[in-house]
């Protein structure tokens, strides 16, 4: 059959000899991924040198939105401060309020009451929950699948209605507080919390059904970007990022903080034998077990939620001695588990109001350095699947 | 291991290396020479028994009534052994290098935990922390012709940068605090 049409089309041959001569030739190209760009959630560039469709290297440039915010912190009173970490991690401002407010306690030697954890526990799971809904609904758009979107997007809507309910703010809520929180629950919040998880669990197999099992979905994730546990340690990757390499590590569990030791839940992980539902062609690391951990970990969110709504104690949801708080002679680093990974504030007292010095810790702004180091001879389309799974907030990164 | 330990088993291999331990207070730590850090970094990581393989943050701080610069690593341990055991345990610690302030320079440790190289790139745009034998030592959060270290106790604000207005002579001349 081949000899056929060879003999019968003899002149459209390629002349290979001539290719070789520098007809057709190769040239490393210098693309810009960025700053404005829809898939790099923000305003993030990344220099990629190209070599036809193939990407040899790619250098993420970061900085665009830098405020400074721990020049600010080192200028302001720990409470003053709390309404700029909401515009840090601005998807999950509850656990960056939480991290800022864990931080100067350990320093002061402040006893949140139990109440007042409860509460936390509360706002930060939910906040967790809607941090993964746009996380696994953008993460949909970026592959070209527009639904999931709004599907998310209709319930994170009404976890921001129960925290206006809260604190009246929808995105940056200044919430939780140095001591505890700002102030107790209003009203029928606690059935209209309840309301919500009821209709939330029956959705999160609806995500499954529409995005996490879809063939072309898979195709774009499976097997691509995949990073090994030796590499996920040795850059710093913590949160989603880690445990979607295979290891069991979260910090409720390892360094209980506001009563997380409380609850009953899970961490899942990714694992080599098998995850639950686990489609043929993943591999452990890669950017579909990133993605699917997140879906798991709301279903466990729901679950402490459950609990702490059911154990809600009684008292005070504020420590007595806040006000006019004066940091000692001395320094702390306490982190918490943000939805993105561990969320880390170094935090010295010089004896007066104002802290010497504030440090943050920012999990995506460690993620994102093992860009470079995973994104080495994938193709163009890939770049889009694997920034979306390590899942940065560029206010973060930047600070 | 509690910090007494990790501080004793430090002196045991490197003596006089440690300055000085400050084992009290809210965040353990011990002070190391910068010229042995990356040796110490190295025993750090790879020792059985310390083992920490996760460097958690790099911060940096102005001690100007001292005249020096600190930079304070971070680290914790991450057990691997059995990754789909459920973690509860670890042990943490800290490290100090003090270095002077006209003079800052430290040797890098990104060669130990990669993590380092972004977090000492940030140390040194907004420190002004010299870090030698860094594979890419540049600004990583502000422009690369930004002018100072903004973290340092004694920076001055800007007036203006490329045309754009910055900090005003009333701000500059009264501080809100």
């Amino acid at each position: 059959m081949a000899d056929t049409v060879l003999e019968s089309a003899p002149d459209v041959l390629i002349d290979y000899d001539r290719s070789e001569q520098g007809d057709l030739q190769t040239e490393e190209m210098l693309v810009n991924m960025g700053p404005q760009h829809p898939a790099t959630h923000g305003v993030l560039r990344v220099v990629l040198r190209t070599d036809g469709e193939i990407v040899l290297e790619a250098i993420p440039h970061v900085g665009y939105l830098h405020r400074c915010a721990e020049k600010i912190g080192e200028n302001l009173r720990p409470a003053q401060f709390i309404p700029y970490t909401d515009r840090m991690d601005y998807l999950s401002s509850m656990n960056n309020n939480q991290g800022y407010a864990v931080a100067v306690e350990k320093l002061c030697g402040i006893e949140v009451p139990p109440r007042g954890q409860a509460i936390r526990v509360i706002c930060a799971e939910l906040n967790r929950i809607a941090s993964h809904l746009v996380t696994v609904g953008c993460y949909g758009l970026d592959m070209g699948a527009f639904t999931p979107f709004t599907w998310c997007f209709r319930e994170r809507e009404m976890i921001l209605d129960l925290f206006e309910a809260v604190c009246g703010a929808r995105l940056t809520y200044s919430y939780i507080t140095i001591g505890g929180v700002r102030g107790d629950l209003p009203e029928g919040w606690i059935a209209r919390c309840r309301e919500f998880l009821d209709f939330l669990e029956p959705k999160i197999t609806d995500y499954n059904d529409l995005l996490s099992y879809n063939h072309i979905f898979l195709k774009r994730t499976c097997n691509v970007g995949v990073i090994s546990l030796e590499d996920a340690i040795a850059y710093g990757l913590t949160g989603p990022c880690l445990r979607g390499s295979g290891i069991r590590w979260d910090l409720r569990k390892v360094r209980p903080y506001d009563g997380y030791e409380k609850y009953d839940f899970d961490i899942p992980i990714a694992v080599p034998g098998g995850m639950e539902g686990r489609p043929k062609g993943v591999v452990v690391g890669d950017n579909w077990c990133r993605y699917f951990l997140r879906i798991l970990e709301m279903s466990q969110s729901v679950r402490i939620i459950r609990q702490a709504l059911d154990q809600l104690p009684d008292g005070e949801v504020l420590a007595k001695k806040v006000k006019n708080l004066k940091l000692p002679d001395d320094e702390a680093y306490a982190e918490v588990e943000n939805p993105r990974g561990q969320l880390g504030f170094y935090v010295r007292g010089d004896g007066s109001a104002i802290p010497y010095r504030v440090k943050a810790r920012g999990p995506s702004f460690n993620n994102l350095s093992i860009l470079t180091h995973i994104c080495r001879d994938i193709l163009i389309a890939d770049m889009p699947a694997i920034i979306a799974s390590i899942d940065i907030v560029l206010g973060e990164v930047d600070r | 291991m509690t910090p007494e330990e990790i501080c004793k088993r430090l002196q045991e291999k490197f003596g006089e290396t440690v300055v000085e331990a400050a084992l009290e207070g809210g965040h353990p730590h011990v002070r190391i020479a910068p010229r042995y850090w990356p040796e110490v970094a190295v025993f750090l990581r790879d020792d059985s028994r310390l083992a920490f393989n996760f460097l958690r943050s790099v911060s940096s701080l102005d001690l100007i009534a001292e005249n020096q610069l600190a930079c304070i690593y971070d680290m914790n341990h991450i057990p691997t052994d059995d990754p789909t055991e459920l973690i509860t345990q670890t042990h943490e610690f800290s490290v100090r290098i003090v270095v002077d302030r006209d003079d800052p320079v430290i040797p890098s440790v990104a060669h130990v935990w990669p993590t380092a190289n972004w977090h000492e790139r940030e140390a040194y745009d907004l420190m002004g922390i010299r870090f030698e034998d860094h594979p890419d030592l540049r600004r990583i959060l502000c422009p690369e012709d930004w002018v100072g270290h903004a973290l340092r106790k004694d920076y001055e604000f800007p007036l203006e940068y490329h045309g754009i207005p910055g900090t005003t002579e009333y701000e500059m001349t009264n501080p809100r605090h």
